[in-house]
């Protein structure tokens, strides 16, 4: 600090300008600190190219494509945003949607976590106001990349709280175009986890703030933001399981301060009374198995506030031990006793099966095949991690060894979400996502770092020591390289080799994740393209043709039965009734779908005319290649449905354990309602030169019931690429 | 069914006749041939008729007559006056307006064709009048199914309804294909190939009717825009951006059961025959930026070709037709401002653009033209050839506090014959133009400033 000299000049000009107008004292102050005010300039300008770079790498997939919605659940966000937007907030919150789960229908005001469309739906009436005409499509195709600005920018603040300006300013930049995150936030990509990760970010960076500085300011701000997180997301578990668990920790390696007791208590307790408000958190909060942590690590903050009153009140240590002994054994004993009671009496609801899941892996695939047949829901792979993190992966040890190394209660908790947020990636792929940030910010701090060390070396050898060292590097850490340093005479060149190491590294992370972000992650799936033989682009748009067909050719009151993965696409751009969707809130409902789908014709007919329907929609790749089609996906709706109804049983469809479709598949499968919808009339077609009529592209076979006859059913629309296949249910036939 | 039907149909001729018509029984036509043209959906009569005076006095006008089954269904009637002989014809267009006429026998419409000169006593005049029918062909049967042809019914007179006496009168209908299931015998009636040939009639009173249907088969396009609203935004920085929204059917005959996409795809020449997929579109030249899209996204499936007389754009809807199908769709593009906007002579500014429906050989319920004057712009006034409904509106766009001036235009029944000049009128002052820029100036200038001020104002109460 001594080093920088400038503060020294500053209490001096204003001295001397004092007596002078206002504004020259500026003038003053602004000609003495040009190396300072340099230094701003390259941050903001440098934060500010981030913030663009981060907004303007999601937007591949508007060019490639076009400015669209992508996916299954961002339909659904959208289509709620649009009803925010017209019918206005009252109606929103007390919407009860007929279109979807029919006959049940769906509370949506109550059943959904409102942040995102509030936020976008808040974006466009500002739009407006300022008399900028766009439309909310564009709003929610935008709102992902602009929430991924404002997180570089919170990750920045971060980074500069947890370590220094420079590890905040290669944090945003990492984070920027982290893949990881750039997975879940491209254009187009309106979900919730688009705002929540700013949301979560910025809880976390208030929290550490309020917990550095014992401000209330902060903790209230912190417990402003949890609030925004937990309207925008169920994600917000993990703040109010990590929060704790941080806090738990801090007591117990003896940091416990009155900064921690305020930071936490107010966002706690604030907190928890925000979070009520949303409808679809509501008692939960403080009732439910995932947010009973919090609460017992507030009850135990205020035993240690107890305690330390009695500390400062009894100055006998031996007579304190004990009081101590008995307080702290008794009061985990009434918690445990009133968490047993509790959970006994079924006020304290027990952990949901997603919950369960995520602590122990194993535990959907064998009691939850809805949650374990989601293929973000799958563990990850490791080459998933190095596709996402690529050099992060192994900066990220890196950077753990310097928090280590200069541990403080905002290192600790960075420490802390860093390895708890890597489990989770590991149990699930989607989660991945909320790994990012701290495996980013933990990253920066390792590149930061290494640069600002290898830096100084290279300086202190080319001038006086000490000068040049910049001003975040703690005093006793450049003392004690300098002296490193003169031992060493081979140390400026190895320096020089290892940052062109380091820069080398960083943009073999930016070539990669560019490349991941146009590949992989900037397609809308809702069409798909494909290179042609001549290597033109060809468009397959036939999810928007059938569900454009159900739109404007179908009754306004029909209902379609299809699996769940397309409840929300058909709702939003068919505009009819489904009855069940991506919401999979009632596992019955899809079973019974499920049941229908695997069943014969007539059985399956029963059923469906017990739940109204009046059209099947199927999806088929078997003329496109298609691979994520109904028939791949057949074996979840047989364990799904026969999770419900054992009349469905897994073998029934399975040769020696094998899921085939050809002509050694079991002659249930053949005969099922969703063999014979995929494959009605397939066995006419040529779909590949030189091979039989009716093979199938996705699979690669001959299909093995070509002789398809519908019954109940007729064709009703099928797209031009086959690709989805829609079927008209026929009315029953009069009886004479 | 003729037979009793045409002494009824003379019998309320003769008994109409009796009512007096004294400037109708002045003329009286010597010769009258129709030819109807039923190749698409949209119906074009061409009507040549000589008219000679046998009365004393010069006739100023005369009448032309429809049955109320055609009146509601007429989309456009015109007039010329023929002079000249052969290759030598010179054709003048003649003013024809809807007339009411207090005595008109079972709602009987009129149009009133003005000459251009009085016809003096003794005088003859070759008229041909074009007139357009839109939904008068009924398809029957009125359900089909995918490999069935659509056949349809067109109901119309074997004589021309008129107010005068006709000497002598022929009229054709032309077929879209040798396909006929039948048609009413008026004697002499036959047919040959793709035409019916309903005369030589002699000698006719006025109001004579004789009822006709043509059953016959008709596949093509049944292209039905039933609302079609059109936004032309004129922006005085350049160009002029059209949106165009269409909500189309087909109007022909419904489909039926079963759409089987391996009959539509292999064999397309029996599958479907009365459906149609693709789309042409007729606009401006040197148009650019166009788009072609939905409610929920763009659709890809369109072609275009730009040329010096008109640029071509060639579309499929996401799905082919079948009867009774629907599909909404937005074209939108833009065209630069030169080409359509002109200062008139009296210093105000005119636009001059084409009316009607872009796509060819389509029908349009409902036209909704709006023309977004740019903010500021004062007294506007549209002139048109022919009658449409004229409102006001204001539109908000982007960076607007005043709002625009829409003029908005809305007519019924709108077929490609009235896709002529239009033009709207209107002041504008230069400066106006101004007004968005300077905003959006001022607006960046206060940021600067604001954020200028605070980091150099000190918001701490306690010096450091």
């Amino acid at each position: 600090m001594a080093a920088n000299g400038s503060p020294k000049p500053e209490p001096m000009a204003a001295k001397k300008a004092s007596p002078d107008l206002l504004n020259s004292s500026f003038s003053f102050k602004s000609l003495k600190l040009k190396t300072k005010q340099q230094e701003l300039l390259l941050r903001v300008s440098i934060l500010g190219l981030v913030y663009v770079l981060a907004f303007i790498a999601r937007l591949f997939s508007v060019l490639r494509y076009e400015s669209m919605i992508h996916e299954f659940d961002p339909y659904f966000n959208y289509r709620t945003t649009l009803f925010l937007t017209e019918k206005g907030f009252y109606e929103f919150w007390n919407w009860f949607d007929s279109e979807s789960w029919y006959p049940l229908g769906r509370i949506i005001g109550g059943t959904l976590y409102p942040g995102l469309m509030v936020t976008a739906a808040l974006i466009y009436w500002t739009l407006r106001f300022l008399r900028f005409f766009v439309h909310i499509r564009e709003v929610c195709v935008l709102t992902a990349p602009f929430f991924a600005s404002n997180t570089t920018l919170v990750a920045y603040f971060f980074g500069k709280e947890i370590w220094d300006t420079g590890a905040g300013l290669v944090a945003a930049a990492l984070i920027a175009i982290c893949p990881g995150y750039i997975s879940r936030s491209v254009a187009g990509s309106y979900d919730n986890e688009a705002v929540a990760i700013f949301a979560l970010l910025l809880t976390f960076y208030l929290f550490v703030k309020a917990v550095k500085t014992g401000s209330l300011s902060w903790a209230l701000g912190s417990a402003f933001g949890y609030f925004y997180m937990v309207s925008a997301w169920g994600g917000y578990v993990f703040i109010i399981n990590l929060v704790p668990l941080y806090v738990l920790v801090l007591l117990i390696t003896g940091r416990y301060s009155m900064r921690l007791y305020v930071a936490y208590n107010c966002m706690y307790i604030l907190g928890m009374l925000l979070a009520m408000q949303i409808r679809f958190v509501g008692f939960q909060h403080v009732q439910s198995g995932e947010h009973m942590a919090a609460m017992g690590v507030f009850l135990l903050m205020q035993v240690f506030y107890f305690l330390d009153w009695v500390k400062h009140q009894l100055n006998d240590t031996k007579l304190f031990q004990t009081f101590l002994r008995i307080t702290v054994t008794s009061a985990i004993l009434v918690g445990g006793i009133a968490l047993g009671v509790g959970t006994a009496s079924g006020y304290i609801s027990p952990w949901t099966g997603r919950f369960y899941s995520l602590l122990d892996p194993t535990y959907a695939k064998d009691h939850i095949p809805i949650i374990a047949s989601v293929s973000e829901h799958q563990p990850t792979a490791w080459s998933s991690f190095m596709f996402d993190y690529h050099i992060l992966l192994f900066l990220f040890p890196a950077g753990l060894y310097f928090c280590f190394k200069r541990l403080s209660d905002a290192t600790i908790f960075i420490v802390m979400y860093g390895l708890t947020s890597l489990y989770f990636a590991g149990v699930m792929v989607r989660l991945i996502l909320v790994a990012t940030p701290a495996v980013c910010l933990i990253s920066a701090i390792a590149v930061s770092a290494t640069v600002k060390n290898l830096t100084s070396l290279l300086r202190t050898k080319q001038k006086v020591p000490q000068t040049g060292s910049a001003k975040g590097v703690g005093s006793s850490k450049s003392s004690s390289k300098v002296t490193l340093d003169q031992s060493q005479p081979f140390h400026k060149n190895g320096a020089i080799a290892l940052l062109v190491g380091v820069f080398y590294l960083l943009s073999r992370y930016a070539i990669h994740c560019t490349w991941v972000t146009s590949e992989a992650y900037s397609s809308p799936s809702i069409v798909l393209a494909a290179r042609g033989a001549h290597g033109n682009r060809i468009i397959f748009d036939d999810y928007r043709e059938a569900y454009y067909w159900l739109r404007q050719n179908t009754p306004t009151d029909a209902k379609v039965m299809s699996w769940w993965d397309y409840g929300y696409q058909i709702t939003a751009m068919g505009n009819r009734t489904v009855i069940v969707d991506n919401n999979t809130w009632n596992n019955t409902h899809i079973a019974t779908v499920g049941r229908a789908m695997s069943s014969y014709e007539d059985e399956a007919y029963d059923i469906m005319r017990s739940l109204d329907v009046n059209y099947v929609l199927v999806v088929f790749g078997g003329v496109t290649g298609y691979s994520s089609d109904d028939i791949n996906k057949f074996l979840w709706m047989v364990r799904i449905g026969g999770g419900v109804y054992p009349v469905i049983k897994e073998p029934d469809y399975l040769v020696n354990g094998e899921f085939r479709v050809d002509k050694g598949a079991s002659p249930k499968m053949l005969n099922c309602l969703m063999y014979k919808l995929c494959y009605y009339r397939f066995g006419e077609l040529v779909t590949e030169y030189g091979k039989p009529t009716g093979y199938d592209r996705a699979r690669g076979v001959e299909i093995g019931n070509k002789d398809i006859k519908l019954e109940h059913l007729e064709e009703a629309y099928t797209t031009s690429n086959w690709i989805v296949r829609i079927y008209r249910v026929k009315p029953p036939t009069n009886r004479l | 069914m003729p037979a009793r039907n045409w002494i009824f149909a003379v019998a309320v001729a003769l008994f109409l006749s009796l009512s007096t018509f004294s400037s109708a029984q002045d003329l009286q036509i010597v010769n009258a041939e129709r030819r109807i043209d039923l190749s698409s959906h949209i119906v074009k009569a061409f009507l040549t008729l000589k008219v000679e005076n046998i009365g004393k006095d010069p006739a100023a006008d005369m009448l032309l007559a429809f049955p109320p089954t055609q009146i509601k269904n007429l989309a456009m009637v015109q007039a010329l006056a023929v002079t000249g002989k052969k290759k030598k014809k010179t054709y003048l267009p003649l003013d024809v307006k809807p007339s009411e006429q207090p005595d008109a026998p079972n709602d009987a419409g009129y149009f009133l064709v003005s000459f251009a000169t009085p016809l003096g006593p003794g005088e003859a005049v070759t008229l041909e009048v074009l007139y357009i029918l839109t939904h008068s062909l009924e398809p029957f049967p009125v359900e089909i199914t995918q490999s069935e042809s659509q056949l349809v019914y067109y109901r119309d007179s074997a004589v021309v309804l008129s107010p005068y006496r006709i000497k002598q009168q022929t009229t054709f209908f032309k077929t879209p294909s040798t396909r006929v299931e039948s048609f009413t015998s008026v004697e002499p009636a036959n047919r040959a190939g793709k035409e019916i040939k309903y005369g030589a009639y002699e000698d006719r009173v006025p109001y004579s009717y004789a009822p006709v249907i043509v059953h016959f088969e008709n596949n093509s396009p049944f292209a039905v825009v039933e609302e079609l609203v059109r936004e032309i935004e004129i922006s005085h920085w350049g160009s002029l951006q059209i949106t165009e929204n269409y909500r189309l059917t087909h109007g022909g005959a419904r489909h039926k059961g079963v759409f089987s996409r391996v009959e539509y795809q292999s064999r397309r020449s029996i599958s479907g025959s009365s459906s149609f997929n693709a789309l042409l579109a007729v606009l401006p030249p040197r148009v650019n930026s166009v788009y072609y899209r939905d409610n929920i996204g763009n659709i890809s499936t369109s072609h275009l070709r730009t040329g010096f007389k008109k640029s071509e754009l060639e579309f499929e809807p996401r799905y082919p037709l079948f009867g009774g199908w629907k599909a909404t769709f937005i074209i939108g593009y833009r065209v630069p401002l030169e080409d359509y906007l002109f200062e008139a002579p009296d210093g105000r500014r005119y636009l001059n653009f084409t009316f009607g429906c872009p796509l060819v050989e389509t029908i349009v319920n409902k036209l909704t033209l709006k023309v977004v004057l740019p903010e500021g712009s004062k007294d506007p006034s549209a002139v048109l050839p022919f009658a449409v409904n004229q409102d006001l509106q204001v539109k908000y766009s982007y960076l607007d506090i005043v709002g625009r001036t829409v003029v908005v235009l809305q007519k019924d029944n709108v077929v490609p014959t009235h896709n002529v000049p239009f033009q709207v009128y209107y002041t504008f002052k230069p400066i106006y133009m101004l007004a968005e820029p300077l905003m959006l100036v001022s607006a960046f200038f206060f940021v600067f400033v604001t954020s200028l001020a605070y980091v150099h104002i000190d918001l701490n109460i306690v010096k450091k």
